[in-house]
């Protein structure tokens, strides 16, 4: 059976001495931690295995020797070396030396209760101490300290040396009657840019947990609930936002630390994704502001909408006309023609009402920009939706009427086959008519079949107009929330410590020589940049429309309304 | 020790399987298939180079070259590092796991291990590709409810896709590791 030695790179250079660690019986694999140093008293070595072990819930015993001499080999010390292997016992006894400045190290075993006494092959893998340390393995198992047989061999070693953290506490410079060399024995490093945030986060955490309940009291405070209200703030999609971003700071401001790693790399990118988003809206606002542009854009929002309703009085008149060479029934084409005519006469005198204050309006709406980006791009699909509040109007007034006319055709064309559609029953069964009625159903039939291309024609093009602001403002909700739902942290974290994120180990072997064990070299495979956005995504508030494209074309055809994009808090109809 | 021999891929190419071994439970088995010829290089140049003067002196529009440029840059960047694998390879080390790494002409690798607790056994399986049947090497995967069944099928050497002689070769490599594992006495 092969013996797997999982040893530190950082202590190939140290002196000689004992080497602790854990083993992994049903591996056969021995995960070396640390080297403790000549002298030391067996008795104060093995207390404080057992504080470790106590602290940390790894089973750290000694597991072997280690003997780094500069000079030739000195045998006292190999058989002291082999006698220290009776005071600890440890099955099986492993023993590594390493002679001058050779990188071919001799490693051997003694088995006291062997059953087979041949020679097992061993294999030696270096691993960098602190990047396994710090590193976290994908796909994560959520268990916590349970079945550790079923975990894979690799996150056993992952997790050993991740919780072995407060051995790695005590330096050289230390005091104690225990030497270690490990990969933080040249003294604990420590960031104080990271200490001071740490100390500073508190207080700040506890004033933006008071500003929040100050925000959040205000928000359910009764008189924004009447009906007319809180119907217009279900509608605007940049309450939907600002509600979403409130609850972001919530999450980031509690004062729960987090229990595990998804938890602390969410609300890291939380964080991230604020901060981003604030910077680049008051860049955004730094640049509308800056040579009045927000006076500008205020100056020409009035002609645009002049523009957009000259644009469709001029379609009414050509479908009043004779739209594409189809030929129209004159009176119902007049009809309509004049009712969407006089609609937009309304608009138009509405925006020219407002006209003296949009300039102020939009100079203090744009101030909200600071809010973030994504506020920003949630108030322009809000003020585009309100510029083509009158398409909007005029697609439910062509789809209702059509979707009318639709149903009067199918329920009158039963009649004509002499058919009824059975309410309770929920399907078609056949009725004698009488002769009246038989007649008057025909007429309506003749006539709402014969006035069915002049409403398709209008419906079809309110339809059309209707889909391309629909697309648009899809468009910029795609936008904020790819901008909501990018994990900033996590990606940053990818690019400039790849270790932290680990899909899992690779290998690369090391120059062999005969007679010496099997060298190879684990490193950390980190995870892709698909699988990084996939594993952080953070969580949005809208769904992508849910209708099939069948669906959408089925409503189409008989004229009920569509609501593509659905968030998720409201109810469907 | 290392040795080197000569096949063929499914499609006709000349490509080389090397293998070394670096213990008794550990080998590594390389396919390198051929390297980017100059020729075609040259070839893909000159004709996107030629449709760009085309289009200038039907347009008079000098954006027409500098975007033929461009394009011809970002493609031989792109497809040197995400398309032409120059080396794939599998490095066996009994007990501990199989790695397949793929090296890209830019100089990328990308790696997979997979422990060998996950390793059920490695067989050569046949698929239809297009109009024909090839032969590959695939690793199956334990499935961790039924000790029977197979949860996944990873193929390997895709790209440069070894005919049978060399598949049996590296077959008969992997076998003699896996093997190793079934001898062995597992500890208590």
């Amino acid at each position: 059976m092969v013996l797997k030695v999982f040893f530190p790179s950082c202590c190939s250079s140290a002196d000689s001495g004992i080497l602790i660690g854990r083993w992994i019986s049903e591996q056969n694999a021995a995960v070396i931690l640390a080297v403790v140093h000549f002298p030391f008293i067996p008795v104060q070595v093995k207390q404080y295995l057992g504080e470790v072990q106590r602290v940390t819930k790894v089973t750290v015993s000694v597991l072997g020797s280690w003997s780094n001499s500069k000079q030739e080999k000195e045998e006292s010390l190999s058989e002291f070396l082999e006698d220290l292997g009776t005071i600890f016992c440890h099955d099986p006894w492993i023993q590594i030396s390493k002679e001058g400045d050779s990188k071919f190290w001799s490693c051997s075993t003694l088995q006291k209760h062997s059953k087979n006494p041949q020679e097992e092959e061993i294999i030696l893998v270096y691993y960098d101490q602190r990047k396994v340390m710090l590193s976290h393995l994908h796909p994560t198992l959520d268990t916590a300290g349970q079945g550790a047989e079923d975990a894979s061999k690799l996150s056993a070693i992952f997790d050993t040396v991740a919780r072995s953290q407060v051995l790695f506490m005590t330096d050289r410079y230390d005091e104690g009657p225990i030497k270690l060399t490990h990969w933080q024995s040249d003294g604990v490093e420590a960031s104080i840019i990271v200490e001071l945030m740490k100390q500073a986060s508190v207080p700040a955490c506890m004033l933006l947990t008071f500003l929040l309940s100050l925000v959040s009291g205000i928000c359910r405070s009764r008189v924004l609930k009447f009906w007319p209200l809180s119907f217009l703030w279900s509608k605007l999609s940049t309450c939907e936002q600002l509600g979403h971003r409130l609850q972001h700071l919530h999450i980031i401001s509690s004062n729960k630390k987090a229990q595990n790693q998804t938890q602390l790399m969410r609300k890291a990118n939380i964080f991230v994704s604020l901060l981003i988003d604030v910077a680049l809206g008051i860049l955004l606002m730094s640049w509308l502001y800056r040579k009045n542009r927000i006076g500008h854009l205020a100056d020409t929002l009035i002609p645009v909408a002049d523009h957009v309703a000259e644009e469709l009085q001029d379609l009414l008149q050509w479908l009043m006309g004779a739209p594409a060479g189809l030929k129209m029934n004159r009176a119902l084409d007049q009809v309509l023609g004049r009712f969407f005519l006089y609609h937009i006469h309304l608009w138009i005198s509405y925006i020219h009402l407002l006209s003296p204050f949009i300039e102020m309006i939009l100079w203090y709406v744009g101030l909200s920009a600071c809010l973030g980006l994504t506020v920003a791009l949630c108030i322009l699909s809000d003020i585009i939706a309100l510029l083509t509040f009158h398409i909007y109007c005029f697609y439910v007034y062509g789809a209702r009427l059509y979707c009318l006319k639709i149903y009067g055709l199918s329920s009158l064309w039963r009649l004509f086959r002499g058919k009824k559609w059975n309410v309770l029953r929920q399907r078609v069964d056949s009725c004698s008519y009488d002769l009246d009625q038989l007649f008057i159903g025909t007429l309506l039939f003749t006539i709402l079949l014969f006035l069915l291309p002049t409403t398709a024609l209008y419906y079809l093009v309110f339809t059309l107009l209707r889909l391309l602001v629909v697309i648009v403002q899809g468009l910029i909700h795609l936008l904020v929330d790819l901008i909501d739902s990018l994990p900033l942290y996590s990606l940053i974290l990818r690019l400039c410590r790849s270790y932290r994120l680990a899909a899992g180990v690779k290998f690369r072997v090391l120059e062999q020589q005969d007679g010496k064990p099997l060298r190879l070299l684990m490193q950390i495979n980190p995870l892709s940049y698909g699988g990084v956005v996939q594993m952080y995504r953070l969580p949005t508030y809208s769904c992508y429309p849910k209708d099939s494209w069948a669906s959408l074309c089925k409503k189409l055809f008989l004229g009920e309304l569509i609501y593509p994009w659905k968030h998720k808090g409201e109810k469907q109809n | 020790m290392a040795e080197e021999r000569r096949f063929r891929s499914a499609s006709g190419a000349p490509i080389a399987l090397r293998r070394r071994q670096h213990s008794a439970s550990c080998r590594e088995l390389a396919v390198r298939g051929p390297r980017l010829q100059l020729r075609s290089l040259s070839a893909a140049t000159s004709a996107v180079w030629l449709a760009a003067y085309g289009l200038f002196a039907l347009s008079e529009n000098s954006m027409v070259l500098s975007a033929a440029i461009l394009i011809t840059l970002i493609g031989l960047i792109i497809y040197l590092h995400f398309v032409k694998i120059d080396q794939e390879s599998l490095l066996v080390i009994g007990s501990l796991g199989i790695q397949v790494t793929s090296s890209y002409a830019s100089g990328k690798e990308s790696t997979t291990f997979i422990e060998m607790g996950r390793v059920k056994d490695v067989v050569i399986n046949e698929a239809i590709h297009m109009q024909k049947v090839i032969y590959y090497l695939c690793i199956l995967l334990q499935d961790p409810e039924d000790p029977q069944g197979v949860s996944e099928v990873v193929p390997l050497f895709q790209s440069s896709k070894p005919r049978l002689d060399c598949l049996i070769e590296v077959y008969k490599s992997c076998q003699e590791i896996l093997e190793q594992r079934k001898t062995a006495p597992q500890s208590s």
